[in-house]
């Protein structure tokens, strides 16, 4: 665990940030995806740039919809009564990150920069239409949340660019969740399963789901959203949604030696029912 | 005293310093003008060396030396195995401390980078450019023996080190030849990761002038680290002295003597310095000895009326790539002895082949072939049960030995020492609700849901033991300890003990037995362990020896103390020593009650010696050897209650019962918390825990993102039982309990598992009892 040698620097503010950051930097938060990697000797960065000091970087507001700071901690999104209100799943998949030290510390932004496919949060992000916003040295941007995750540890963002927000829709009149099947040794997503329901009486007007763990990326289940959508959620839809959502993670399957994408793909049918259950219980 | 103190469960007196961080352990150790380690490793688990360039690596800022085996020359000698069993035509290939011309495993030392800091020793090491030319690698023990096998080393042919069977195979064939019955089954005892708290850590001071060594290692054997690093230096032990300070566990780990610490110390030797290397948690998974490896052939006969006959094996033990310090003796002495359990069988058999294979080496881990008989003696007793389609309770009643109180002697050629197995084994199934819980299961079952349980009586032999039969069975050390029972004028005690505790609560637990004997407050007893200089020789802290061996070797040096004790007192208070009662630290003569000297009072006078009895010597100190007359033999029965959830393959271990019989209980709580933590590493063995080489030998369970530790909210409050059998040989009858929680829990919570699965068709398993693995065999069996 001993990491190879690096510069330091602290930034005050984004500009500041940008302009620090050079070619072989990162940006360095939390540290809570970084620094592991930096002490296995996996990424050896020339430049650490901390962003953790930048005040505009941080926090949650609700006006509408949700903003959140790239540099707001998973304890800090987990404990906030209005993401609870607006995005239950969101606040949930951040309490269930790691464990109570790392959502300490850990932060939204660096979370999703580093696009670990078993992480909690993106799977939620993904399936509740979040937006990510950018900022580089040309300007600032934004990108869907479907858009940004592209691949395993692959993210749409380029070099020096930096993640500054994210927002979410307002979706306190859904119901949303997410439930997750830890890895009994890491307790990252064999499979997590995020659902955001909009109900219009007995029928489900419309549904959001999006599977991550069992992907190399977490993916938005188009099939599944479809057997559900019109229906009163009755057995016969859960099941046809429970099918459907197996093939609409297909082509993005991961695994490891010990749960191989074949497990974890049916798992995923497993724990759609299970989201369900949670999102309407 | 109001309260007795032996049998009390006072808190640990190590705590507070290990719960504050303050506890002091080798990497906390600074030292001016250290020079720090790092190791090259190889990154292949078979490969020939072609070329090592370190120009690059020696030219880099603060590296004072980079050294190959090649500069090591004849300086260190290659480390020693210290367990030759006999009669098994053993194999010691050479195990130099750095590779010759070949690597046998992922992250054997290639080359050592000596730099004024860590973080540029390591930068060097990554510099050197090694060249290598790969082999085939073998890693599952069983295929290592096979014919055409790649050979690990030239002189072990066939890659077989020993092979060990000391029983009468035709009086066992015999058995089973009559036998209405005969289960059998491939049992694969996977490899596990010991995973200390505290990773390994040496430091080495070699001083010129005095030429004196001093050695702070991670140990569980102090003296025999001495005894090793002399060996392989060539320096005198009396100019050796190891040191274990602080050491935050070992299972095991820490008893072998491994190539970082002869380097540490050559290195300090060669250039006049101190020199420190702490492991990372990655190397640790990679180099630190690994537990089990077994592939196990098992056959287990019996009668149709259900009486256990015979057990016979042939297993597979892979030693890695190579023979650690006690490996040998781990699948073959301490496992094929134990065949017999707690059951009147009368024939075992027992072929134990230690294999090389290109994996990490492996060596005793908590509980050191005893977990590996147990679990396939209960496994089988299982399968016994269901080629009769009898209960497993009943099976195992009806086998159990009767109560015994001196001596029961076994076909192993063992003796065990006390037990009353059936009483454990009954107060185990009152507290579990039995009779009941097979009512539930067959409800829950109609409501699909699927609840198993299992039942492990087990016996073990620990407190090791004789040095006679030590000595027969090929020990390369004696097995008794030593301790010193030294008071200071004020009446304070120091206990100074061979054996070296790191963990355990043995500062507790020792110091209540003196107190016991001779009625200082616990407060002011200090034990003293972990430096050869400072503490009498000893052979360490494993095997469940150190309150049996030590706390016999602290009562009878008390007791000798004692003794003084009342002569002098009756000699200051003028009267007869026949006349002289005890009780609670405190002297006084029959009939005059008033008149009494305390035993600080007489530590004092003693001391003083301006008033000593005729013939008597000054001080108050006395030493004890004490080598044990036998083995003792601790005893239980586990129960496990696990849920398996059908849709997914997760297992809840919802209720565990474990009542344990380890004699009268020093301190209740320090028991318990032995047996907690035993339960959880066998449990997890079954559960969750399992190295997973890949084909050419790369370690992908390397870190703890993929190897499974237990965690807490895994498990369910443990409810714990006892019975109390005294060991007769034993002077306050105690036997070792730091195993046994290792060696019941894993069965139990297997047999759980399997009994839970039975109604869905699905008759074996390998551990790790993942719920991919218990998904899939659940749709194999449904198909």
């Amino acid at each position: 665990m001993w990491p190879n040698e690096f510069d330091y620097a602290r930034a005050g503010s984004v500009d500041e940030a940008l302009s620090l950051i050079g070619d072989e930097g990162k940006f360095l938060a939390g540290g809570h995806s970084l620094l592991p990697v930096m002490k296995l000797r996996l990424a050896a960065p020339e430049q650490l740039v901390d962003i953790g000091g930048i005040d505009s970087l941080r926090g949650i507001s609700a006006d509408g919809g949700l903003t959140i700071g790239a540099t707001t901690t998973h304890a800090e999104i987990a404990a906030s009564a209005d993401v609870q209100a607006m995005c239950a799943g969101l606040a949930s998949a951040c309490g269930q990150v790691g464990d109570q030290a790392v959502r300490n510390f850990g932060t939204i932004g660096g979370n999703i920069a580093h696009a670990d496919p078993a992480s909690d949060p993106p799977t939620v992000l993904v399936a509740c239409g979040a937006t990510i916003h950018i900022q580089g040295a040309d300007g600032s941007r934004s990108v869907s949340a479907q858009d940004f995750f592209v691949d395993l540890f692959e993210t749409d963002l380029e070099d020096g660019e930096l993640i500054t927000s994210l927002s979410l829709p307002n979706c306190s009149d859904c119901q949303c969740a997410y439930v997750k099947f830890p890895h009994p040794a890491s307790r990252y997503a064999i499979v997590g399963v995020a659902v955001c329901l909009k109900m219009d009486g007995g029928t489900c007007a419309q549904a959001d789901i999006a599977v991550g763990g069992a992907t190399v990326k977490a993916v938005k289940c188009g099939g599944a959203e479809a057997a559900l959508t019109g229906s009163t959620l009755d057995d016969a839809a859960i099941s046809a949604a429970a099918e459907a959502v197996k093939a609409d993670i297909g082509d993005w399957l991961a695994g490891d030696i010990a749960y191989p994408e074949s497990y974890r793909q049916q798992m995923a049918g497993v724990f759609l029912r299970r989201a369900i259950a949670a999102a309407t219980g | 005293m109001s309260t007795r103190i032996f049998g009390s469960g006072i808190k640990r007196r190590e705590d507070p310093r290990l719960i504050t961080g303050e506890a002091r352990y080798t990497d906390d150790i600074k030292l001016p003008g250290v020079l720090h380690m790092a190791v090259v490793r190889s990154p292949y688990a078979h490969a020939n060396i072609v070329g090592i360039d370190s120009s690059a690596a020696e030219a880099m800022d603060g590296v004072v030396a980079v050294y190959t085996s090649e500069d090591i020359g004849d300086g260190l000698a290659g480390l020693p195995t210290a367990w030759l069993i006999p009669d098994s035509d053993l194999k010691t290939p050479e195990h130099p401390a750095l590779a010759k011309g070949k690597v046998r495993y992922v992250g054997d030392g290639v080359a050592i980078v000596l730099a004024d800091d860590r973080y540029r020793a390591q930068d060097a090491a990554d510099a050197v450019v090694v060249e290598y030319e790969e082999l085939p690698a073998v890693i599952d023990p069983e295929e290592a023996a096979a014919e055409g096998a790649p050979l690990i080393h030239d002189d072990v042919e066939g890659n077989i080190a020993f092979r060990w069977a000391p029983f009468d195979k035709e009086a066992s064939d015999a058995v089973f030849e009559a036998a209405d019955v005969v289960v059998s089954e491939r049992i694969l005892q996977q490899r596990l990761l010991p995973t200390a708290m505290e990773p390994r850590a040496a430091m080495a001071q070699y001083n010129p002038a005095t030429q004196e060594l001093t050695l702070w290692c991670t140990s569980q054997n102090p003296h025999i680290h001495r005894f090793i690093i002399s060996a392989v230096t060539g320096l005198n032990e009396n100019k050796v002295r190891v040191i274990a300070p602080e050491v935050g566990g070992g299972f095991g780990s820490k008893i072998p003597c491994y190539p970082d610490e002869a380097l540490v110390s050559w290195a300090s030797i060669k250039l006049g310095v101190p020199v420190k290397w702490t492991e990372t948690r990655s190397e640790n998974y990679l180099i630190t000895i690994h537990g089990r490896d077994h592939v196990q052939h098992v056959e287990m006969a019996a009668s149709n009326d259900g009486k256990l006959l015979g057990v016979r094996a042939t297993v597979y033990a892979g030693m890695g790539g190579y023979l650690s310090t006690a490996a040998p003796g781990i699948p073959t002495i301490l496992h094929g002895l134990l065949y017999v359990g707690p059951y009147t069988i009368d024939s075992i058999y027992c072929e134990s082949i230690g294999v090389m294979t290109n994996g990490t080496p492996t060596d005793a881990y908590r509980g050191a072939g005893r977990p590996e008989a147990t679990f396939l003696l209960e496994r089988m007793v299982d399968n016994v049960a269901r080629a009769l389609d009898m209960d497993p309770v009943e099976l195992r009643r009806k086998n159990l030995i009767p109560a015994f109180e001196d001596g029961y002697d076994v076909a192993a050629g063992l003796t065990y020492d006390s037990g009353d197995y059936p009483a454990a084994f009954e107060k185990a199934l009152d507290m579990a609700g039995y009779s009941d819980f097979r009512q539930a299961q067959a409800d829950a079952q109609a409501q699909g849901r699927y609840l198993g349980i299992g039942v492990t009586a087990y016996t073990e032999m620990c407190g090791l033991g004789p040095s006679q039969v030590a000595g027969a069975v090929g020990f390369q050390g004696g097995l008794w300890e030593s301790a010193t029972v030294r008071v200071t004028p004020t009446g304070k005690v120091q206990a100074l003990i061979g054996a070296s505790p790191h963990g355990q609560g043995s500062e507790t637990t020792l110091a209540q037995i003196i107190s016991e004997e001779l009625g200082f407050p616990v407060e002011d007893i200090e034990v003293v362990h972990g430096d050869t200089t400072e503490t009498p020789m000893g052979w360490g802290t494993y095997g469940s020896r150190t309150t049996p061996v030590t706390g016999a070797a602290l009562a009878h040096a008390s007791r000798k103390l004692k003794e003084k004790a009342r002569v002098l007192a009756a000699h200051l208070m003028e009267a007869n020593v026949d006349d002289i009662e005890y009780a609670d630290g405190n002297f006084s003569v029959k009939g005059s009650p008033d008149q009494a000297q305390s035993i600080q009072d007489v530590a004092l006078m003693a001391h003083l010696a301006w008033n000593m009895p005729e013939g008597m010597d000054p001080g108050f100190e006395e030493s004890q050897f004490y080598d044990p007359p036998n083995f003792v033999y601790p005893f239980g029965t586990h129960i496990a209650i696990v849920e398996v959830d059908a849709e997914t393959g997760e297992i809840e271990l919802q209720r565990y019962i474990a009542v344990d019989d380890c004699g009268p209980q020093i301190n209740p709580e320090v028991v318990a918390g032995q047996i907690h933590g035993g339960v959880v590493q066998g449990a997890a063995q079954a559960l969750c825990e399992g190295v997973i080489y890949s084909d050419d030998g790369q370690l992908l369970t390397g870190t703890m993102q993929d190897y499974c530790m237990p965690k807490a909210d895994m498990f369910p409050n443990f409810e714990l039982g006892e019975t109390v059998t005294p060991s007769p040989h034993h002077p306050i009858g105690v036997k070792g309990v730091g195993e046994t929680g290792t060696i019941a829990s894993t069965p139990t919570v297997y047999n759980a598992v399997l009994d839970a699965l039975a109604p869905l068709g699905v008759e074996q398993l390998d551990m790790p009892l993942t719920s991919a693995k218990v998904w899939g065999a659940i749709q194999a069996a449904r198909s």
